[in-house]
């Protein structure tokens, strides 16, 4: 859920961007973070660890506990918290440690 | 006691309160800090030198009562929103209590609110009388509450 | 290979402050910030800072970042790097840094770090449930990036920043049920205390989260009052439905570089964990190597501010820049310091710093 009223900041956002998260399209702000995208639109979980698959979601907001790694245009282990969304970007769940498929 | 609670005694109250007779007379700042951190902009930010010059950052702040009229500028500056003016002249059974708010919905003049103590309780109905944005425009309003007069040193927020 | 005189790495209020102070002398500095934005913690900061004038007293945090930043970017000898990450130190002293995905080898005579620290977490079963999140974490996504965490948030931990979090979860219109401290007192100072009690919010001292409860995400949690030992005392059980819980259980000095640097450390829990040995203008045990800010102990912004003063002025010293000025401007920014540090708010910190050597007492 965004914050509309705040009674001591302004939030300034770039342009609505429609974005693929897990097959369904979602809209957020060009250059937040995926993860508050993600967040705003209610997806908390972002990834599933390896063993007993638990949902995970992020923790430090700030790149530097690989919480909320997720898979990125194909590419794993991005850092959603830090990760500026874009147009067109695909989202996906990351499934434990991730893998590169090259 | 206020390190377990966060909610200053009776006896704390009582020891930044100015003399009865002060009180009768007009607004007044009551400056509820008391704790020995390394602050000190609320002497900087009265016009008039009611709050004294700290002789060590961590003094707790001293008031010259008579000197002070109650105006609020403090009540903006204290970055612990630790101060508030009383004016208990204002009406046979009232008291004017100005308070710090950084909220929103601000409250419009002339709305019944409720008017809460230091543990968030609500204590009484209380009257907004005037808002304004803070002197220093650093986005904090100063809210003028009429509340009973016996409820002048309990009410300090409103919900 | 890119050179600068001064590498700043860091741009909180302490490597703000180093970089505008050598830069000033006439250093040519070079300011690496791994975030987009420059201020590090002030940017997430709504109350007014505490200290004095020369500490932007009642100044919001996120308005002082602002001045910081336009200072910085405004001065000619300072090249500001934006999303540009540190990645380490090579054994020649070379640090790397990472923008885009481009690596930049940088080579510079004095090295400032001020990194900052990072959460501590708390363990208890489920504590992995998405909707657990760090104080900080908190901060950013609501401050920055406006977006609530959840619409009902338990707070662990009632020092300045869980106190602070919370007050601020409720000017972003979010519940705060609880705050739960499991010391018998509460740390914050008590100013912030009493801000968030006269907005009803209830501080449980002597209690910890016994227990976290969801399928996928957080729904409940457990809480309980505990005894000396820690100990959870039966019956005294308590459920509150959250989707958010907040942990403010201290920070912990973001130390990697300074190790990779073979800067002599130690480990002192007052100031947060493993501390680099530093001398009284911040020099490591690694000559050129500078610490500042809560990268060399928790502490906060004002001292963060005043240390990263000294460390810049005593790099740009050591550099041979504003020399005549360095031993006044040194003496009276130590004094500052010890007036922010000397009442009892800074006792913990003064205890951890009397616990510390400096370079080169301790062999090997």
């Amino acid at each position: 859920m965004r914050i509309k009223e705040h009674p001591l900041l302004e939030f300034k956002k770039g342009n609505k961007v429609n974005f693929q998260f897990d097959g369904q399209t979602l809209q957020g702000f060009e250059g937040e973070p995926i993860a508050a995208a993600l967040h705003a639109a209610g997806v908390r979980v972002l990834s599933r660890s390896k063993i007993h698959q638990r949902p995970r979601g992020f923790w430090c907001a700030i790149g530097n506990c690989a919480s909320c790694n997720m898979r990125v245009n194909g590419v794993p282990n991005v850092r959603t918290c830090t990760e500026p969304l874009r147009e067109g970007m695909v989202v996906e769940t990351q499934q434990g440690k991730g893998e590169l498929n090259v | 006691m206020l390190s377990r609670s966060g909610v200053p005694t009776k006896k704390q109250i009582e020891s930044v309160k100015p003399s009865k007779e002060r009180l009768a007379k007009g607004a007044v700042a009551i400056v509820e800090c008391f704790q020995e951190i390394p602050c000190d902009p609320c002497h900087t930010a009265c016009n008039s030198g009611c709050i004294l010059p700290f002789a060590d950052i961590n003094d707790l702040p001293q008031m010259d009562f008579d000197k002070c009229n109650g105006c609020g500028v403090c009540i903006s500056a204290c970055p612990g929103l630790a101060i508030f003016v009383v004016d208990e002249s204002y009406s046979e059974e009232e008291a004017l209590v100005m308070i710090p708010w950084e909220f929103t919905p601000v409250p419009e003049e002339g709305a019944v609110v409720r008017g809460l103590n230091r543990e968030g309780e609500a204590v009484a109905p209380a009257t907004v009388k005037k808002v304004r944005s803070s002197p220093q425009k650093n986005g904090a309003y100063i809210i003028s509450l009429v509340v009973p007069k016996e409820l002048a040193f309990e009410v300090r927020s409103i919900g | 290979m890119y050179r600068a005189e001064v590498l700043v790495i860091g741009s909180g209020p302490a490597g703000l402050m180093a970089a505008l102070q050598a830069a000033d002398r006439g250093a040519k500095v070079a300011l690496v910030e791994r975030d987009a934005h420059l201020g590090g913690q002030l940017l997430k900061q709504t109350h007014m800072f505490f200290g004095s004038k020369e500490h932007y007293a009642a100044e919001r945090g996120f308005k002082i970042a602002e001045n910081l930043d336009a200072a910085v970017k405004d001065h000619p000898g300072i090249e500001v790097f934006e999303d540009t990450t540190a990645l380490g130190y090579y054994e020649d002293g070379v640090v790397p840094l990472e923008r885009g995905k481009k690596i930049l080898p940088a080579a510079y005579d004095a090295l400032i770090m001020a990194t900052g620290a990072q959460e501590n977490t708390l363990l208890f079963p489920n504590c992995d449930l998405p909707g657990i999140y760090g104080a900080g974490a908190v901060q950013t996504l609501m401050n920055v990036h406006g977006v609530v965490p959840g619409n009902r948030v338990a707070m662990v931990g009632a020092g300045n920043i869980g106190v602070i979090v919370s007050y601020q979860l409720l000017q972003a219109g979010v519940a705060v049920p609880a705050i739960i401290e499991a010391m018998p007192d509460i740390g914050a100072y008590h100013v912030h205390a009493s801000k968030v009690r006269r907005m009803g919010v209830p501080i449980y001292t002597s209690h910890t989260v016994v227990s976290a409860f969801g399928s996928e995400q957080l729904e409940k949690i457990v809480f309980a009052e505990i005894d000396e030992k820690m100990n959870p005392l039966p019956g005294s059980e308590q459920e509150l439905d959250v989707d958010v819980l907040c942990l403010a259980v201290g920070l912990a000095p973001l130390t990697e570089i300074l190790f990779q640097a073979g800067c002599q450390m130690a480990y002192v829990p007052e100031l947060g964990g493993h501390v680099p040995l530093r001398s009284d203008t911040f020099e490591t045990s690694v000559p050129g190597i500078f610490v500042a800010g809560d990268a060399g102990a928790i502490e906060e912004a004002s001292a963060a501010m005043v240390e990263g003063k000294i460390a810049g002025m005593a790099a740009a010293a050591g550099l041979g820049y504003g020399k005549e000025q360095y031993e006044k401007d040194l003496a009276n920014a130590r004094e500052e310091l010890a007036k922010l540090r000397n009442g009892p708010a800074g006792a913990i910190t003064r205890r951890g710093l009397e616990k510390l050597p400096h370079p080169g007492e301790v062999s090997g």
